[in-house]
């Protein structure tokens, strides 16, 4: 124990600890009260008994532990009090650890990749998935996640209720997958990490500080399954991706908002250590010679960060690297970014037709890059009359505002363009 | 151990004497697989075709299964299973799931009072 803190200070070291240990908190309470639900109101308790405690006794030295010890303790005494009611709930698991001694909590083990796990199994639908990721594995408040996927705080409540019952009721278990299983089971962990990344990254609509907020919470997310997974090569390649387009998050759009293209960024803005960082988990990721998409996708994304200059990029290496990424992902959204860099390296006609016959392929139907893209190729290729007709289908797609911004001011270019070439 | 019910989808009309050699194989093996994933199937049934089938909503008798589909319920199963991982591993090993599909659900159990 530290000296005695005033209450601000124990207010900072809850709000840290809820920031960075709620998962590790839940997920070891979980194990016990053998109930997602039961867990959640006993960690939430823990947290307030926190504020009191640490206003009177001092912030302890291992925080988690305190916390966990203590809503653990919560959880066995409802249980022992409730001991008919709840023996007729489904179990998550047994309740076979022993009471904890919060003053002896030292070691408690990490659980939080059941928990990731559970929240993201595959019997429990995408949009769950994510949910249940934010509001269990990271305790962000059903309120936030809903401002975020733009959904009601009733709709997403309502969400987050269901998959919990579901977890239940049809008895998913609470457990790692075994090796087995692991490839594709955790393939759907880094989807929702990933997901929540882009969620916040290109947020469709204004939310500029909520968005921020789950581009750093993925990032954080990354590192954790990172720790608890060192050896697996894919979840090194899904940081060192976020890592390298976080890197440019603040280049992205100018003081006032708008979009700005990669060439036009400030690259002096970039923030290098992130871009280090990701170049060095990409190298790590392909000498396990396990290469998989997300290594792949950060690999791309460290040729676009690393040079100084938009000139230097090295386009043919970018190319090549979208043909091993269509290898393991065959994506039409890969082929639409490959033939982007081809009009780098083969020019914008040859790029237009593989987009032209990509624009074929009904997944990417809706797709508002698509237009975008191929508006870009034919004002490139100077043909604004076609071209500002591309930038009005993106245009009656959805993008965020940024984005429409953008387009807008490309359709007004192109539409100059043809009343001069007329 | 959770019970479920395992209800087993065909294309229509799902008729058990048509099914091939191939299937019938498939589905010998079957309950020796169920136990040797840790299941138990408790009891099955399966159904003749959907065109013996006969619907009724309200007071409105119709020819035919509850609900038109290209596949219609062949059958159902109650399969016990220590968790929904293993009750899947077991449900995919179904050959109903090579041209058609299952459904697993928990089955109810009213709380005590």
């Amino acid at each position: 124990m530290t000296e005695t803190p005033d209450r601000g200070q124990a207010e900072e070291a809850v709000a840290d600890a809820h920031r960075r240990e709620w998962g590790f908190v839940l997920a070891a309470t979980a194990r016990v009260a053998g109930d997602l639900d039961l867990a959640e109101e006993c960690v939430q308790d823990a947290y307030l008994a926190a504020l009191e405690a640490w206003t009177r006794d001092g912030i302890p030295r291992k925080p988690a532990a305190w916390l966990t010890a203590t809503a653990k303790r919560k959880a066995l005494d409802i249980l022992r009090r409730d001991k008919v009611f709840r023996a007729k709930m489904p179990m998550l698991v047994e309740p076979d650890e022993p009471a904890v001694d919060a003053a002896d909590a030292e070691d408690v083990p990490d659980e939080r990749l059941r928990l990731v796990f559970t929240c993201c199994h595959p019997a429990l639908a995408r949009d769950a998935q994510v949910a249940l990721t934010l509001r269990l594995v990271c305790g962000v408040p059903t309120e936030d996640i809903a401002a975020a996927f733009l959904v009601s705080e009733t709709t997403m409540a309502a969400r987050v209720t269901r998959a919990k019952k579901k977890i239940a009721a049809a008895g998913i278990p609470y457990r790692v997958p075994e090796a087995a299983e692991l490839p594709e089971r955790l393939d759907a962990v880094l989807t929702v990490v990933h997901l929540l990344f882009t969620t916040g990254h290109t947020a469709p609509s204004g939310t500029g500080l909520v968005a921020a907020e789950l581009a750093d919470r993925a990032l954080h997310l990354a590192r954790v399954l990172l720790a608890l997974m060192p050896d697996e090569p894919e979840v090194r390649g899904l940081l060192a991706l976020l890592l390298l387009i976080d890197a440019r998050r603040g280049s992205r759009v100018d003081d006032e908002g708008r979009l700005v293209l990669l060439e036009d960024q400030d690259r002096s803005a970039w923030d290098r250590a992130a871009i280090e960082e990701g170049g060095r988990l990409v190298l790590a990721a392909f000498r396990t010679g396990r290469i998989g998409r997300y290594a792949l996708q950060a690999a791309i994304a460290s040729l676009y960060a690393l040079p100084s200059r938009y000139e230097d990029t090295d386009w043919p290496q970018i190319v090549a690297l979208y043909d091993e990424l269509l290898k393991v992902w065959p994506s039409p959204v890969v082929a639409l970014n490959r033939a982007v860099a081809v009009s780098m390296t083969d020019g914008p006609a040859i790029a237009l037709a593989q987009v032209d016959a990509l624009a074929e392929d009904e997944r990417l139907a809706g797709y508002h890059y698509l237009p975008a893209i191929r508006a870009d190729l034919l004002r490139r290729l100077g043909r604004p009359g076609e071209a500002a007709d591309a930038y009005r289908a993106a245009l009656a797609s959805a993008g965020n505002a940024a984005e429409r911004e953008f387009l807008e001011n490309r359709l007004r270019a192109a539409d100059t363009g043809k009343n001069l070439g007329e | 151990m959770p019970q479920y019910g395992v209800l087993v989808f065909s294309p229509a009309p799902a008729d058990p004497m048509d099914l091939k050699p191939d299937y019938l194989a498939l589905l010998d093996r079957y309950p020796a697989q169920v136990t040797e994933l840790g299941g138990k199937i408790i009891t099955g049934f399966a159904l003749q075709p959907s065109t013996t089938a006969t619907a009724v909503r309200g007071d409105v008798v119709t020819d035919g299964p509850f609900i038109e589909a290209k596949e219609v319920v062949a059958g159902f199963y109650i399969l016990e299973a220590p968790d929904l991982d293993v009750a899947l591993e077991i449900a995919k090993l179904n050959p109903a799931t090579i041209d058609g599909g299952v459904e697993v659900r928990p089955l109810f159990e009213p709380p005590a009072e």
